[in-house]
């Protein structure tokens, strides 16, 4: 080492002192910045600019092929007041809250079932899928086939069966409350095997010997799922419902198949309204005023499944945190 | 389907040959020679136009297309596109400066952005003068401020669908030509057991036809000449009892309905009477299934009757064409339009269309369309008994807008469901089309 020193010519140039640049090449924290750069600028390009843009949107006036001017809140205030929004903005709740319960409660309750040691486990497994494979569009116009006023099967089936009359067929789609039932219905339909699969996967991975310990100990059917089941499924749980709920909660195939928010705008979800003002309207600061009000509620779901479901102690059904 | 033979073969071939012999080209030829309006030389127009419903009105009109092109040397390249999607296209073309040449829209699209539609004065007058003048509502929709800035092309007519022998069973012979006698029919053929229905759901052309007509043949209008919004009115107020006493008489379900609602409910025979253009008709006629040609041999069609505004005031969808500033060959633009509307091109291509489409130019009045079949006749006056969409108002985006948003759909949808009574129908109404009308 001394030698190497000592042999080094003098006329070497006095080290360069270290740039800004240079620091930003080979500094290993800015490494990092660089190699996260790729991604922020496609998380900034799809995600944060269109809902920039969208909540700007909802401060102007902006109409299809046309700039908006600033408004400030006047979407907004004109929107409280609107009886089609708000209505809108409550059937969205009562709908994301029924099917997503009614979707869990049945999910699970499938997921269990196929968790045991059933003859064609695979075939079954694959078949509880269908209703999540088949395109929503093509499924959206089965169930308005089978809800049609004039040609409902159920109709149909009920007056062969002599239960109805012919004259006074069941107004399912004419009728909002029926109309709202039908819709929560097909997604229902539409929503249980994403739960229950993605809990049956949950299951595989709870160890077969907690039961068998649980069971030694005395426990129950029930209990085994109370105090083993349940506590280790609960970060999968808080996982699913959050995105079942913002599925839910922006669903808009499925109504815009069916009824296109119909009959009197009785089903009609933030997500339809907003495409119904925005771009047929052409309304689009309205209709980006109406995509914004969805905002906070979907980040309160997404609040409440990671700081709620995901803590400890409702994990693991104690008080260790 | 037909299985393929050689004879059959040879009949396409023969058929082929007529037709690319046939004096279409010629005429063409000798039109390009004469006509006052000369395409650039080297010139290529895009079109966009809606889709079209009817395949033998998309065949002959590409034909004309190809004549054009063969008597001109101008290229015209035709997309098309579903009707909702035509109107975005369009404006986005007219907002950044770029796009098809000429554009084939609904309604009142040119209306959007005036100022960047080719003013066409030179080729509506030329029509005109040649072809008997147009109707007034081909006015409405082409001129913007005194210029012409569209030529309308034609107008897709809706009329009311009646089966002939259950009107007779609830003893009419034929459509009472007045709401109250009407009304009267639909309470009959209800008693019979076999009701009408239209639709009050999300039914773009049926359901607005139905309820622009409600409310317009009541007096009544959304806004008057200077855009102050008139809904609030003891019209609207008469219009929506005699809707509500209407619906009553309806087959249930309808507030469900959209477009293709009503034509299944006819064909299946489940009501006797709706609103439609001719489809129905024209679908029945041309089916496999014996049952289906019954019922096209026991429709007929109707007038929508007179209320107490004592005069016609039906809304029927128009296709008005029109030129963009932009485009590099407006002389081309105009070449086509005009070249269109000629006798040699617009009659056979309206015979093709077996009347869902009707003319806006007088002389027209004489096609064989609307004398060969007598059923066919009530749609050659579609387009001198329709007001223009936003009636009293001007044709704007505004009244683009209120259209879109079914703004007086929902108006009788809220009441005869029994979801508002008059009042609240007018309030709802009222405060959004104040929102439009700002």
């Amino acid at each position: 080492m001394t030698d190497a020193a000592l042999a080094r010519p003098p006329a070497r140039p006095p080290v360069r002192e270290p740039t800004a640049w240079d620091q930003l090449k080979v500094n290993r924290n800015w490494l990092g910045f660089w190699f996260m750069l790729p991604a922020m600028a496609f998380l900034v390009l799809f995600l944060v600019y269109p809902l920039g843009k969208g909540l700007w949107m909802s401060f102007t006036d902006a109409r299809i092929g046309r700039e908006g001017r600033f408004v400030g809140l006047e979407n907004f205030e004109w929107l409280i007041e609107d009886s089609d929004f708000v209505r809108a903005l409550v059937f969205t709740i009562v709908f994301t809250f029924v099917a997503s319960a009614v979707k869990f409660a049945i999910g699970l309750y499938l997921a269990l079932l196929l968790n045991n040691n059933l003859p064609f486990k695979a075939f079954i497994r694959s078949v509880v899928l269908i209703p999540f494979i088949v395109p929503t569009v093509l499924s959206a116009v089965a169930f308005w086939w089978i809800f049609d006023t004039q040609f409902s099967v159920i109709t149909w089936g009920l007056v062969k069966m002599g239960i109805i009359d012919r004259g006074s067929p069941i107004n399912w789609m004419g009728d909002p409350f029926l109309a709202q039932c039908v819709v929560i219905f097909a997604n229902i339909w539409r929503g249980i095997p994403f739960i229950a699969i993605t809990l049956l996967a949950g299951l595989q991975t709870v160890s077969p010997s907690l039961y068998e310990a649980a069971t030694l100990d005395g426990a129950t059917k029930w209990q085994n799922f109370r105090y083993v089941t349940y506590p280790l499924l609960t970060p999968i749980i808080a996982v699913v419902m959050t995105f079942s709920v913002l599925f839910t909660f922006t669903d808009f195939q499925l109504i815009w198949a069916m009824t296109r928010g119909g009959p009197v705008n009785a089903t009609h979800l933030m997500a339809t309204l907003s495409y119904q003002r925005g771009i047929l309207g052409g309304n689009l600061g309205e209709g980006a005023a109406i995509a914004i009000s969805m905002v906070p509620f979907l980040l309160a779901a997404i609040m409440f499944s990671w700081f709620g479901l995901q803590r400890r102690k409702w994990q693991q059904g104690e008080n260790n945190d | 389907m037909t299985a393929f033979t050689r004879r059959t073969l040879v009949k396409g071939a023969a058929a082929a040959g007529v037709l690319s012999g046939s004096g279409l080209t010629d005429w063409a030829r000798a039109w390009a020679q004469a006509s006052p309006f000369k395409p650039e030389t080297g010139a290529t127009l895009n079109l966009l136009r809606w889709r079209r419903f009817v395949e033998a009105e998309d065949a002959q009109f590409n034909k004309m297309v190809a004549a054009f092109t063969q008597a001109t040397g101008c290229r015209v390249n035709v997309s098309s596109e579903s009707f909702d999607d035509v109107q975005p296209k369009a404006s986005v073309a007219a907002n950044t400066g770029t796009g098809p040449d000429l554009i084939w829209s609904l309604y009142s699209v040119p209306h959007l952005f005036p100022q960047k539609c080719l003013e066409v004065t030179d080729v509506a007058d030329y029509l005109g003068k040649k072809y008997g003048g147009w109707v007034p509502l081909a006015e409405a929709y082409g001129k913007s401020a005194g210029k012409w800035i569209s030529i309308p092309v034609a107008v897709n007519g809706g009329y009311i669908n009646y089966r002939v022998s259950m009107l007779k069973a609830a003893g009419f012979n034929e459509v009472p030509q007045d709401t109250k006698g009407f009304l009267e029919l639909c309470k009959a053929l209800k008693a019979k057991g076999t009701p009408s229905g239209f639709p009050l759901g999300r039914a773009t052309g049926d359901g607005n036809a139905f309820a622009h007509w409600l409310l317009w043949s009541h007096g009544a209008a959304q806004v008057d000449e200077q855009e102050k919004v008139t809904i609030n009115s003891p019209e609207t107020r008469a219009a929506l009892r005699y809707a509500k006493e209407l619906w009553d008489t309806f087959i249930p379900g309808t507030a469900a309905w959209n477009d293709s609602n009503n034509n299944r409910a006819f064909l299946s025979g489940e009501i006797s009477l709706t609103a439609n253009g001719i489809s129905i008709y024209a679908a029945a006629k041309a089916s496999q299934d014996a049952k289906q040609r019954e019922i096209a041999a026991d429709m007929d069609h109707a007038f929508w009757p007179i209320g107490p505004i004592g005069k016609p005031a039906e809304i029927q969808l128009a296709f008005p064409m029109f030129g963009m500033t932009y485009s590099r060959f407006p002389n081309a633009c105009k070449a086509f339009m005009a070249f269109i509307l000629e006798a040699e091109n617009f009659n056979p291509w309206l015979e093709a269309a077996q009347g869902y489409l009707t003319h806006l130019l007088n002389a027209y009045d004489n096609n064989p369309v609307w004398t060969a079949d007598p059923k066919a006749k009530v749609f050659r006056e579609s387009a001198k008994r329709s007001f223009p969409a936003g009636y009293r108002g001007p044709i704007n985006e505004k009244a683009a807008t209120a259209i879109a948003d079914f703004i007086v759909v929902d108006l009788f949808a809220n009441h005869c469901t029994g979801k508002e009574d008059v009042e609240g129908a007018i309030r709802v109404a009222e405060r959004q089309l104040r929102r439009i009308y700002r």
